[in-house]
C-alpha cells in the first residue's frame, strides 16, 4: 500500500524529483500528459509573476496587504492538477496558486486583495471557498462539504489547506477528526512553510512531523517534499483514490518554505537568516519543475522568455482593470448580508443615502 | 390538530420537514441514537437513518463549521448544540463564517442552516446550563435569532427557519419545554421571522417579553386582572431582525413601556428595545421605560438562582408601579 511505505514517525519523506529536477523515484513518477504538464508549469509561473508584481503594486500604494505565495507553488499546483473539476478547494489564505489552477481568475484574486468581496464570487461550477482568514476554521467547512458530498452521493472530494502554525489550532483537530469519524472524502494538506508569521515550526508542536498527527485520527498521514510538484501530484492521486473509494480522509504534510514575507506587512529578516532563505532558493519549486520539463524537451529558454513576457503583460493589464473596476457600489455594502433585507437595515440604508444627499457640498 | 408540548412541537416539525425535504439533516452531540439529552430529536434517527440524523464528536466548532460546508454543498443542516452555555467553542464559526458567508462571497454561497440550542435558567441545572445569551447573537449582522414561547410558534418559527436561505439561530426555552400543551395544526405552516405577536391588546402599558419569560409575563398580567390596568402584551418572538414597528406602535398608544427578560441587564435586548421606543415614540412616553431583568452577575448555582431569575411576581410589581406613575 502506498501510504504504508512512508512512515511519518521515521520522518520518511516522499519525493519524485531531486532539487535539480531529476527523477529519483522512477517508480512513482506520475503519468501526466504533456498539455497538463505545461498547464501546471504555466500556472505556477503565473502565480509567481502575479505575486512579484503585486508586491510592487503594494509598495507603490496601489495594492493592499496580501499574503504572497512564492515558494509554495508546487504544494498547491500538484494536488489541484490531480483533482477533477467537480472536486472542491477550501483554502486558507495563501493559496493563490491553487485557486488559479482550480478556476479562480487572476482578476478575482487581485480584486479580493485589492479590498473587494467581489473577488470571492467565483464563476458557476468553480468549487472554491473564499480565502479564509480565521486560522483553522476552514477545515471544518471542508468536512461539511465532504459530508454533503458523501450522503448526497456526489462523488466530489474536498481539498483543504492549512499552515504549520494552523495545526496548533483546535479547529484543525476538530475538523480532521470529524472527517475520520465519518470516513469523509477529504484531503487535508498542511503546507509546512516552517514559520507561523515569526514563530518557527518547532514552537507549534513537539511532534517531529505534522504528518504523524494523522495517526491519532486513525487516517493515513504522509510527509511529502512540498517543493516537488510531481510528488504532490502523485500523493494526491493516492489520496483521491482512497476518498473516491469511500475509504476516508488523508493528511498530507507538504514540507516547503515561504520565500517571501508572511504578508506584505511582515519583515521576515527579523526572524530568519539570509543563509536559510538562500538554501531554500536552491530548492525553488518552479525552477525544479522547469528543469524537469527542459529535460523532457517540453521547455526551453525561448519558451520561457516568451511566457515571462506574456504573463507580465497579462498581469499588468489585469491589475489595471482591477484598479478601474474594483471600486465599490454603495448597494454592495448593504445588499448581501441577507437574502431579503430586513426592514431595519433598509431604514439604515435610507438614512445613509439621505445623509449623503443632505451633506452634499458640506 | 394534536395537542403538543413545546418540545413535542419541535420534534414534530423536524420530522415533518425531514419528510418533505430530503436535504434536511439533523445532528449534534447525542442528537442521533439517543434523541438528544432532552429527547427533542427522539425517533428521528430510526425513521430517517444515520446519514441524516447523527451523533457528532463533542466538538462545537466542528458541528457548526461542518454545517457551513453542508449548507454550501446542498444540504439544509439543523445543528443542535446541547446547551447555549456550551456554544462558545463554536462561536468562532458563528461570528466569523455563518453570519458572513453570503456577504463575503457576494451572494455565491448562502447558508440555509438552523442552529438550535436550549437556553435559560430556572431548571436547577449545573453550571453553564442556564445562560440567556441573546445579545451575543443579535449583535452579529447576518444572523437571525428566534425564540418561541408556545408550541404553535415553536412549529411555525422552526418551519420558517428551516426554509430560510439564511442562517437562523433558534433558542429553545428549556424551562417550558414540557410546561404546557397547546393545539398545533398537523399541516405545515410558518410564523414569519421578524414579526412580533400582540398576545393581548391593552391601552395603559405595553409589556414586551419572549421565551420562558413570556409565560411569567402572562401570569403577571393574570394576577393583575382585578387592578384597573389595561395591559398590552407583546411576544417579540424574533430577536433579530427586531420588529420595532409593532412595539413602537403599541407604545404610541399606551405611553408606557416595560420589557421583561431573563438575560442580564446591561446591553440586553431590553436596552435595544428602549432605544427604539425612544427613537419612535419619544413624545408619547408618559413615564420612563422600565427593564425587568436579571442582574449583571454570573448565573448562580441552583440554591441562589431565585435571586437571579425574574418571575411573575416581580413583573407584576413593576407593571403596577409603571402604570401608577404620574
Amino acid at each position: 500500500m502506498f501510504f504504508e511505505k512512508y512512515d511519518p514517525l521515521k520522518k520518511e519523506m516522499f519525493s519524485v524529483l531531486d532539487k535539480d529536477g531529476k527523477v529519483i523515484n522512477k517508480e512513482e513518477e506520475p503519468d501526466i500528459d504533456n498539455d497538463t504538464l505545461l498547464h501546471m508549469y504555466k500556472t505556477m509561473v503565473l502565480a509567481r509573476v502575479a505575486d512579484i508584481k503585486a508586491l510592487q503594486y503594494q509598495r507603490q500604494g496601489r495594492m493592499l496587504t496580501f499574503a504572497p505565495v512564492q515558494g509554495q507553488e508546487a504544494a498547491q499546483i500538484g494536488p489541484m492538477a490531480a483533482s477533477d473539476k467537480k472536486d472542491w478547494l477550501v483554502p486558507a489564505f495563501r493559496e493563490a496558486a491553487a485557486m488559479l489552477y482550480k478556476g479562480a481568475t487572476l482578476k478575482q484574486n487581485y480584486l479580493y486583495w485589492f479590498g473587494n468581496e467581489r473577488g470571492s464570487h467565483f464563476d458557476e461550477g468553480v468549487n472554491i471557498l473564499p480565502v479564509n482568514v480565521p486560522i483553522g476554521s476552514q477545515i471544518n467547512h471542508a468536512a461539511g462539504i465532504a459530508y454533503a458530498s458523501k450522503i448526497l452521493k456526489k462523488g466530489e472530494v474536498v481539498f483543504t489547506y492549512i499552515g504549520d502554525g494552523g495545526t496548533s489550532h483546535g479547529e484543525f483537530h476538530e475538523g480532521v477528526n470529524f472527517g475520520g469519524v465519518y470516513d469523509l472524502p477529504m484531503i487535508t494538506i498542511i503546507q509546512n512553510n516552517q514559520y507561523a508569521i515569526s514563530t518557527p515550526r518547532a514552537q507549534a508542536t513537539k511532534a517531529d512531523t505534522l504528518a504523524q498527527k494523522a495517526i491519532a485520527y486513525g487516517i493515513p498521514g504522509i510527509l511529502v517534499d512540498g517543493n516537488d510538484v510531481l510528488a504532490m501530484y502523485r500523493v494526491s492521486q493516492e489520496a483521491l483514490k482512497r476518498a473516491r473509494a469511500g475509504e476516508g480522509p488523508t493528511l498530507i504534510e507538504a514540507f516547503t518554505y515561504r520565500l517571501g514575507p508572511h504578508t506584505t506587512s511582515d519583515d521576515p529578516s527579523i526572524y530568519r537568516k539570509d543563509e536559510e532563505v538562500e538554501e531554500w532558493k536552491q530548492k525553488d519549486p518552479v525552477d525544479r519543475f522547469r528543469k524537469y520539463l527542459t529535460n523532457k524537451k517540453l521547455w526551453n529558454k525561448d519558451k520561457e522568455e516568451a511566457l515571462q513576457k506574456e504573463l507580465k503583460k497579462v498581469v499588468a493589464d489585469t491589475f489595471k482593470e482591477v484598479e478601474k473596476t474594483g471600486q465599490y457600489e454603495l448597494d454592495e455594502v448593504y445588499d448581501y448580508n441577507y437574502e431579503t433585507m430586513p426592514k431595519d437595515l433598509k431604514k439604515q440604508k435610507e438614512d445613509y443615502l439621505n445623509y449623503l444627499k443632505e451633506s452634499e457640498g458640506e | 390538530m394534536a395537542t403538543m408540548t413545546l418540545l413535542g412541537a419541535i420534534n414534530h416539525t423536524l420530522e415533518q420537514q425531514m419528510e418533505k425535504d430530503e436535504t434536511v439533516v439533523v445532528y449534534g452531540e447525542d442528537a442521533g441514537f439517543e434523541g438528544g439529552v432532552f429527547r427533542v430529536t427522539a425517533g428521528l434517527q430510526k425513521k430517517f437513518g444515520k446519514d441524516r440524523v447523527f451523533d457528532t464528536p463533542i466538538a462545537e466548532a466542528a458541528i457548526l463549521g461542518s454545517g457551513v460546508g453542508m449548507a454550501i454543498n446542498g444540504l439544509r443542516p439543523v445543528a443542535e448544540l446541547q446547551f447555549s452555555g456550551f456554544m462558545f467553542p463554536g462561536y468562532n464559526q458563528i461570528a466569523t463564517h455563518i453570519a458572513r458567508m453570503r456577504n463575503r462571497s457576494r451572494g455565491k454561497y448562502s447558508l440555509p442552516m438552523v442552529i438550535r440550542m436550549p437556553y435559560g435558567g430556572g431548571v436547577r441545572a449545573l453550571e453553564h446550563h442556564s445562560e440567556s445569551l441573546e445579545t451575543l447573537f443579535a449583535h452579529i449582522p447576518g444572523l437571525k435569532l428566534v425564540i418561541p414561547s408556545t408550541p404553535y410558534d415553536a412549529k411555525g418559527l422552526l418551519t420558517a427557519a428551516i426554509k430560510d436561505n439564511d442562517p437562523v439561530v433558534y433558542f429553545e426555552p428549556k424551562k417550558i419545554y414540557r410546561a404546557f400543551k397547546q393545539e398545533v395544526p398537523e399541516e405545515e405552516y410558518e410564523v414569519e421571522i421578524g414579526k412580533a405577536r400582540v398576545v393581548k391588546e391593552g391601552s395603559d402599558v405595553t409589556v414586551v417579553s419572549w421565551g420562558a419569560m413570556m409565560r411569567e409575563t402572562l401570569k403577571a398580567v393574570e394576577s393583575l386582572k382585578d387592578e384597573d390596568i389595561s395591559i398590552e402584551v407583546i411576544d417579540l418572538r424574533t430577536i433579530a431582525p427586531m420588529d420595532s414597528e409593532t412595539v413602537v406602535e403599541s407604545v404610541k398608544k399606551t405611553g408606557r413601556f416595560l420589557v421583561a427578560h431573563e438575560a442580564v441587564k446591561t446591553l440586553g435586548i431590553g436596552a435595544e428595545l428602549i432605544s427604539r421606543v425612544n427613537e419612535g415614540a419619544f413624545f408619547h412616553l408618559e413615564a420612563q421605560p422600565v427593564r425587568v431583568t436579571s442582574p449583571d452577575i454570573t448565573v448562580p448555582l441552583p440554591k441562589g438562582e431565585h435571586h437571579f431569575m425574574i418571575d411573575a411576581k416581580r413583573i407584576a410589581h413593576e407593571i403596577k408601579k409603571l402604570a401608577n406613575f404620574e
